[in-house]
């Protein structure tokens, strides 16, 4: 029940934080960094893959209407929220097979790698279907690298800010 | 059956991701094109109160900047009244006029503008209730905006100029050569006119105004100038760079343009069609 009432401030948090104040950053002209996939990040490791699906889903679908960008976000939410699985064994190896996982207890460059993962995926899905077109492919690369090391930054300062609250 | 069962019991995770990026990418797919779906737009009531009611705590930060704007444009429109020959007498027949004129003019305010992606849209104050409804041409004091593409009671979604899947109809001021205004997705201030006639006397600096060819935008309303330009000599059509006069990127008070004789050429154009 606890983690249903904290997912859901969460969610709506993240939502109206990327709406209100991050997608009026406009950075050189076109770049916005992106926190919203923290949501997914941060979800329990023991959550039902359905729930998690359905849960990506609505963010993402949420964050389009805002947007009026169609289904992309969604797309890039539901990806991420698919392959986390694999991105968590990657980054963090035995102790998330064995399920003795802590998140704030892994050592930071493990936390880095799966952040980084997490976001490199979702961004590329994003911006390949907005942008949905090769004529623009280095626009493509530029959007997706930048936007990338914005938000990665902005999510890693955010995780260490929430901890140090939470003790 | 009992298999079929199993098996949807055990591949559920799949399934569902499956299903669900369908639907995800069939709403993108359907973006990517003109007549969009209205499924996911930000003109319903929550995205629109949350954006507006942000858009009101902004439009502070803006306010000296957009009185400028509105006090140039006032001087603009004054000049022009008071050099119209001898404007005190015919002003009282004027106002008759506006009664049965042409074009309807509504004011409205921007709540929110995006021009970092390639499609982008704008979200804006007014909707069914204050009589506005699709395909309406939108305007700003500089120049034009969009095109109004989904009406909710009070919102309205407007395609802006800056979107790949727009196409004006465009005119070099001196000439009548007409052309399509097309954005190629890099630079807000910059868009391009292509097809335009070889023959056409193309110079640097040159005005580009609407065509008047659509029903949407009246003629001669200022788009920009001609930055650049390159003839394509297989094609024999030039494509040009106009530099915008509007600042995209700070939009604030904007005009919706109704054409009152839009439905009755509508009619007639529907007519030849059978």
């Amino acid at each position: 029940m606890k983690t249903y009432f904290i997912n859901s401030i969460r969610f709506v948090l993240l939502i109206l934080i990327q709406v209100l104040i991050l997608n009026q950053f406009n950075v050189f002209g076109y770049i916005n960094p992106i926190i919203y996939p923290l949501l997914i990040i941060l979800l329990p490791f023991g959550i039902k893959s359905v729930q998690k699906l359905i849960l990506a889903f609505i963010l993402g679908i949420s964050m389009d209407i805002f947007e009026d960008s169609g289904g992309i976000h969604a797309a890039a939410t539901l990806a991420i929220a698919y392959l986390r699985p694999l991105f968590l064994r990657n980054a963090f190896g035995l102790s998330y097979d064995y399920q003795t996982l802590k998140f704030y207890d892994a050592p930071f460059k493990e936390r880095f790698i799966y952040v980084s993962l997490m976001v490199l995926v979702h961004h590329t899905v994003l911006f390949s279907l907005e942008i949905f077109s090769v004529d623009h492919l280095l626009y493509f690369i530029e959007k997706t690298v930048y936007s990338s090391i914005f938000s990665i930054l902005l999510i890693i300062i955010t995780l260490n800010l929430i901890r140090k609250n939470s003790k | 059956m009992q298999q079929i069962i199993i098996f949807l019991i055990k591949n559920k995770t799949g399934l569902v991701f499956i299903i669900l990026m369908t639907i995800a990418l069939g709403l993108t797919f359907k973006s990517h094109t003109y007549h969009n779906s209205k499924l996911v737009s930000s003109a319903n009531f929550i995205s629109g109160t949350v954006l507006s009611s942000s858009e009101n705590v902004h439009q502070y930060f803006d306010l000296k900047t957009q009185n400028e704007v509105l006090q140039k444009e006032n001087e603009n429109l004054r000049r022009k009244l008071l050099n119209i020959p001898s404007a005190k007498d015919s002003l009282p027949i004027k106002l008759e006029f506006i009664e049965d004129s042409l074009y309807k003019i509504t004011r409205s305010t921007v709540i929110s503008n995006h021009y970092d992606k390639i499609d982008n849209f704008l979200l804006i104050e007014g909707g069914t209730k204050d009589s506005i409804s699709k395909d309406l041409g939108v305007i700003s004091s500089q120049g034009i905006v969009g095109i109004i593409q989904d009406v909710s009671p009070k919102y309205s979604r407007v395609i802006s100029i800056l979107n790949t899947n727009t196409s004006i109809n465009a005119k070099l001021k001196k000439t009548y050569h007409f052309g399509t205004l097309t954005w190629d997705g890099k630079d807000p201030n910059i868009l391009s006119l292509i097809d335009v006639p070889r023959s056409a006397p193309v110079k640097l600096g040159d005005t580009i105004t609407t065509g008047g060819r659509s029903l949407v935008f009246p003629e001669n309303v200022p788009i920009g100038i001609i930055s650049n330009f390159q003839l394509d000599e297989n094609i024999g059509y030039y494509s040009i760079d106009v530099k915008l006069f509007n600042d995209m990127t700070n939009l604030k008070h904007i005009y919706i343009i109704e054409n009152s004789r839009k439905s009755e050429a509508l009619e007639l154009l529907n007519l030849d069609l059978r």
